[in-house]
């Protein structure tokens, strides 16, 4: 009996996969882009910011979290499927105070990389400029309220990686917001430390270490030397 | 007069594209970039005469072909002169982070307009104890505004500021009558 092979298509590439995995680890693995800001190969994906969604024969769903099945034919990159994700980027943009010229994220930020990759040109939407805190008063990291996209990734790496559940999510829909476990709320009342993988899996520049700023000039940073294609198909080079 | 019949086809001189730029609550530098195509500003003004401009000194805007707008909308000036412009320019560009987005002069939106004038005017040592309001001076709107959400813009050059090579590309593909398209490493929002 002849085995079924474990391949789909991306957008017409063949993809191989192993099974369990889903069709965005797989198309990661083979050093292939599917924009994407939720999902962080180290957590369970749960699938928020949608901006991985895919079409599998002929059905739209999430890339990371739709399972890789052999056969399935999946579109990506379709001028459709890019101009939606182009305006959620839009959203997620006016929505918090994204000043990238004064962000110490710039050049290494996931976001804006994606929407570089997206030829995103301005934020379209009228900016809703909300009025957002900074928290300084941790001694080695600083919270930018502004910045934050609701990802979750610390929220869960905080919980599930380090077993110390210093961030959550508050509030619904427009009044969503990220929350420190503190009994004042700020960061510095938590047990929280730079060696935490939390303080280092913000996609965006809302959790920045202290005194390290600028150590690389703008212009040499990530995403300054590479697309995050280019950076996807290196990453998989190196056996990531 | 000279009656000679030419061998040559006489040329007929191609109209020049006739091009605006303002800086509305900017800090110049997008002009500056503008300048840094360098030399290439020797082809660009081939095909392209400038109206309203800090590099003519114009003072009004007339029908042109092209307006390129620096700087965000943050005083009643910068509004009539950014609607001076959408009238005269077929076509308009947000030109630099401020433009496009709010940039600097935006991250003041979040602070009491009463406040901040205070605080600049009135509670710094040696400074006195007035608001400046002279009729001359524009007013301050409560919140700054990238130009797009006061008229409506058909083309958006992110940057702070944009590289002479990226306005290079932009302008030379417009004028070639090509879809804009910038791509990595000529877009940047930084
Ligand atoms: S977090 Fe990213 S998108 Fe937001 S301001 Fe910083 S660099 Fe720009
Ligand atoms: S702080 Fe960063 S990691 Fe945490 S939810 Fe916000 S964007 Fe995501
Ligand atoms: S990466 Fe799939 S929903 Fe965010």
């Amino acid at each position: 009996m002849s085995e079924i092979a474990n391949t789909f298509t991306l957008d017409g590439q063949i993809v191989h996969f192993t099974p369990g995995q889903t069709i965005l680890e797989a198309a990661l693995e083979a050093g292939l882009y599917i924009p994407h800001l939720c999902f962080n190969p180290e957590l369970k994906p749960h699938g928020s910011c949608k901006l991985c969604t895919v079409i599998v024969n002929g059905r739209s769903g999430s890339a990371c979290t739709i399972k890789a099945m052999p056969g399935q034919e999946v579109q990506s990159s379709t001028p459709e499927l890019d101009g939606r994700r182009r305006l959620q980027l839009q959203m997620i943009f006016v929505e918090g105070n994204h000043f990238c010229p004064g962000c110490e994220k710039s050049g290494n930020c996931k976001l804006q990389a994606v929407a570089y990759d997206l030829e995103m040109l301005n934020p379209h939407f009228p900016h809703f400029f909300p009025e957002r805190p900074i928290d300084a008063s941790h001694p080695d990291v600083m919270i930018d309220f502004n910045r934050c996209i609701l990802c979750e990734q610390c929220v869960q790496t905080s919980r599930d990686v380090d077993g110390k559940n210093i961030f959550a999510l508050a509030g619904r829909g427009m009044k969503s917001h990220l929350i420190i476990n503190s009994p004042s709320g700020k960061l510095g009342d938590t047990d929280f430390a730079l060696t935490d993988k939390a303080a280092h899996v913000c996609p965006v520049g809302a959790i920045l270490e202290k005194r390290v700023g600028y150590a690389k000039p703008i212009g040499e940073r990530i995403y300054d030397e590479k697309t995050i294609r280019e950076q996807v198909a290196a990453d998989a080079e190196g056996g990531l | 007069m000279d009656t000679q019949v030419s061998s040559q086809p006489q040329k007929v001189a191609k109209r020049k594209i006739r091009v605006a730029t303002t800086s509305l609550s900017g800090c110049f530098g997008c002009h500056m970039s503008l300048l840094d195509i360098d030399e290439r500003i020797l082809q660009l003004i081939e095909v392209v005469e400038f109206d309203r401009s800090p590099i003519t000194d114009i003072k009004h805007c007339g029908p042109c072909d092209i307006g390129l707008i620096e700087g965000s909308v943050c005083n009643s000036e910068n509004v009539h002169v950014l609607r001076e412009f959408r009238e005269n320019c077929n076509v308009l560009i947000a030109f630099g982070a401020c433009a496009v987005a709010g940039g600097l002069p935006a991250q003041r939106n979040h602070l009491d307009i009463g406040d901040a004038l205070r605080e600049v005017y009135c509670d710094r040592a040696g400074l006195g104890k007035q608001i400046p309001n002279d009729r001359e001076l524009p007013l301050l709107l409560d919140k700054v505004h990238p130009i797009n959400e006061v008229v409506r813009v058909d083309y958006f050059i992110p940057g702070c500021p944009p590289s002479g090579d990226t306005i290079w590309k932009f302008v030379t593909d417009l004028i070639a009558g090509h879809m804009p398209r910038l791509e990595h490493p000529l877009l940047k929002f930084d």
